[in-house]
């Protein structure tokens, strides 16, 4: 296993800016999940280590050694894409032993059944084994597709959306799964999402890209709890946290131009008042949405709370953030 | 506007019964959620309801007339597809104003009109432009205002939200919901999603496999699940389930876990034989002096909340705390559950057994 390190990267696709001065060292051993909308630079980041791409500026190292000119299959990484694409032709165990049997590694037969055997054992697909691939759940091939990387044993595990195509429940399984593969092999993952449940779940650091720029890198909970803008606090955390004036409460310091209120921010029963415009019962929790001197605000309450729409709530801020005209972090 | 009602509703096509046989009322003016899995018969019902299938056996009612077996065109409502087609040769305007000159309004009244809808949607601002570089969120505003603007009865939509990203998912939502409330037109609305259903419906009818399990507003479906099909796509993570075999007795307010006491809300029937003791992850504490044992196997981080994995001798049980408390992988501990919360379900045939609890909302249908 290995760690990989981006030095001042920089890519752009023509006019297009995908990637813009992003230095980041994933530790070894780690789960590093890169979140971020549409177009932030997560998939061009990993096209970066994998060499599907070259930067055009900057560094690229995995293991202490640089990466430029080398090839993806020189890098012994393991990718694993959204769009799980098996062998048809083929039964889950002949792709699984796919990879091993590269006339390069000539791998003896022994070591591939018991390898083979291993992972399919650890991702529950080994009652599948002669079974076509094509005669797969959609979960089960996507298994297939993780297996795949896992036999290998390469020094980094590049994953692209693995769980976006999957139901509800499957996800949550292989979310799981996932995460105790990494922890119990040791291996260093890295991972793209714009699901803020994967990434704050399994991950051991989240890197929040925001145009290209890496704007954060920690753990999850020092993003959830410590963000260093509007932006990155608006990554994690539903319902999402309530950006306002800075001045609707009083009391903001020097520079502020917004608060940030996450839901479990606002103190109920306390201040000033607002109005109940909408409760919806997800079960768990309510959701409120109120309003506050023209603002729309949502903060979650009790599962059985007796308040109705139109009922006059107090609220008052707990342990906000403030934030200054550029949307960084001041208090 | 107008209620619906379903009443035996059974639809076949050849071999295969797509629903079973769905009785429910939406009353005027309701949000109303079918939800379930693919396959499970909420779209056939819907589109039974607008007139786009025909039911085999069964009436429904729309303001109290019987249109089962009517054309949707003489049904008065308006659906809303997950893939909404607009003209693409005509502007936003004439998309919306579309349906009410087929119908051979006067002119005027159709730009008044029109202009109502505009106002009401956010787009009167758009109204002259072509509807080909729009972007997502207002093509789909395009396609509500061409259903609004007819004034139709009820609308019908599937999945509207469903081919958006979350993002924007979660903004249309409430925009669509916003929208409802200003209107108050009666709203029968397919989604797979159950958050969603939660989240916007008055009412829910959870289906599957072309029955209809249980119907019901949100919270008391959360609450007191008819089923353990309900109890386990309602939620997230859903309900935990522990098997165990025993006796429940009517009246009895305890069970044995593992040979542990727990204790349950007091059993209003009785069985014998395979159980499954249910309970929601928020309704799990873990206290070391609780005799009812487990190890911690995954913690997973949330913000506010965690959600803590366990292994115990009947199975794996999740329960959500908060993240302020510490928990690692590994741990021993002792699991304390809210006995008011408890439902126990019929193994075998899936059901909740009635409780002092469940009654008033299983009564209810």
């Amino acid at each position: 296993m290995a760690d990989v390190t981006l030095n001042g990267v920089s890519k752009s696709f023509g006019e297009e800016t995908a990637l813009d001065n992003v230095t980041m060292t994933v530790p070894d051993g780690s789960f590093v999940v890169l979140l971020g909308p549409t177009g932030a630079g997560k998939t061009t980041t990993l096209r970066m280590v994998s060499g599907l791409d070259k930067p055009d500026t900057g560094t690229v190292m995995i293991e202490g050694r640089d990466m430029a000119g080398l090839t993806p299959a020189q890098r012994d990484v393991a990718m694993v894409f959204q769009q799980y694409s098996l062998y048809p032709h083929l039964t889950v165990r002949q792709n699984l032993e796919f990879p091993l049997k590269s006339p390069i590694l000539k791998t003896p037969q022994a070591e591939i059944d018991r390898k083979v055997g291993e992972v399919a054992e650890v991702l529950q697909i080994s009652h599948k084994l002669d079974n076509k691939s094509t005669a797969l759940s959609g979960g089960e091939m996507q298994r297939v597709s993780i297996g795949r990387a896992l036999v290998r044993n390469p020094s980094v595990y590049l994953m692209d959306e693995p769980l976006s195509s999957l139901d509800a429940k499957l996800r949550s399984d292989l979310r799981i799964e996932l995460k105790s593969i990494q922890a119990n092999s040791g291996a260093t993952l890295l991972y793209v999402t714009h699901d803020q449940i994967e990434a704050m779940t399994m991950a051991t650091h989240v890197g929040v890209l925001d145009n290209g720029k890496l704007v954060q890198f920690g753990t999850p909970r020092e993003i959830y709890e410590n963000p260093v803008s509007v932006y990155a606090a608006s990554r994690l955390g539903q319902p999402r946290i309530n950006v306002l004036p800075a001045d609707v409460f009083g009391g903001a310091p020097d520079g502020a131009a917004s608060i940030g209120l996450r839901p479990e921010h606002i103190v109920q029963g306390e201040g000033e008042e607002s109005m109940v415009t909408r409760v919806e019962h997800l079960g768990d929790q309510t959701r409120l949405h109120l309003a506050f001197k023209n603002h729309d605000l949502i903060t979650v309450t009790d599962a059985h709370t007796t308040l109705n729409e139109g009922d006059v709530v107090k609220i008052r801020p707990n342990n906000p953030y403030y934030f200054d005209a550029n949307g960084a972090r001041v208090a | 506007m107008a209620q619906i009602r379903i009443e035996h509703v059974r639809k076949e096509f050849g071999a295969f019964t797509a629903v079973q046989s769905s009785t429910f009322t939406i009353e005027d003016g309701e949000f109303f959620m079918l939800l379930g899995p693919s396959g499970c018969g909420k779209t056939t019902t819907l589109r039974m309801m607008a007139g786009l299938e025909l039911p085999t056996s069964g009436e429904i009612y729309i303001d109290g007339e019987e249109v089962g077996q009517k054309p949707a065109s003489q049904r008065d409502i308006a659906f809303v597809f997950q893939m909404f087609a607009l003209y693409p040769h005509m502007n936003v305007g004439k998309n919306i104003s579309y349906p009410l000159l087929s119908q051979g309004m006067p002119k005027a009244q159709v730009k008044k009109k029109v202009g109502e809808i505009a106002e009401i949607l956010g787009i009167t601002d758009i109204l002259s432009k072509p509807v080909g570089g729009l972007s997502g969120g207002d093509r789909q505003r395009v396609a509500l205002g061409r259903a609004i603007v007819r004034d139709p009865k009820a609308f019908f939509m599937d999945e509207p939200l469903g081919a958006l990203d979350a993002e924007f998912r979660e903004h249309m939502s409430d925009e669509l919901r916003a929208l409802h409330d200003r209107m108050n037109a009666t709203t029968v609305y397919v989604t797979h999603d159950q958050l969603e259903a939660m989240q916007m419906g008055d009412k829910i009818v959870v289906m599957n496999h072309g029955v209809v399990e249980q119907f019901g507003v949100p919270q008391d479906i959360y609450d007191w699940p008819a089923t353990k099909f309900v109890a386990q796509f309602i939620g997230s993570p859903p309900m935990n389930f522990l098997d165990f075999n025993g006796m429940v007795g009517t009246g009895s307010t305890e069970i044995r876990l593992n040979d542990v006491a727990v204790t349950v809300p007091e059993a209003r029937e009785g069985t014998n034989g395979g159980i499954i003791f249910g309970i929601r992850p928020e309704h799990v504490r873990l206290d070391d002096s609780a005799p009812y044992r487990g190890r911690v196997i995954a913690t997973e981080y949330l913000g506010t909340t965690q959600i803590v994995t366990l292994e115990t001798a009947n199975g794996a049980v999740k329960a959500r705390l908060s993240s302020a408390d510490r928990v690692n992988v590994g741990d021993q501990t002792g699991l304390h559950f809210d006995a008011r919360t408890i439902t126990l379900f019929n193994a075998e045939t899936g059901k909740a057994l009635k409780s002092a609890a469940n009654m008033e909302v299983l009564s209810n249908g």
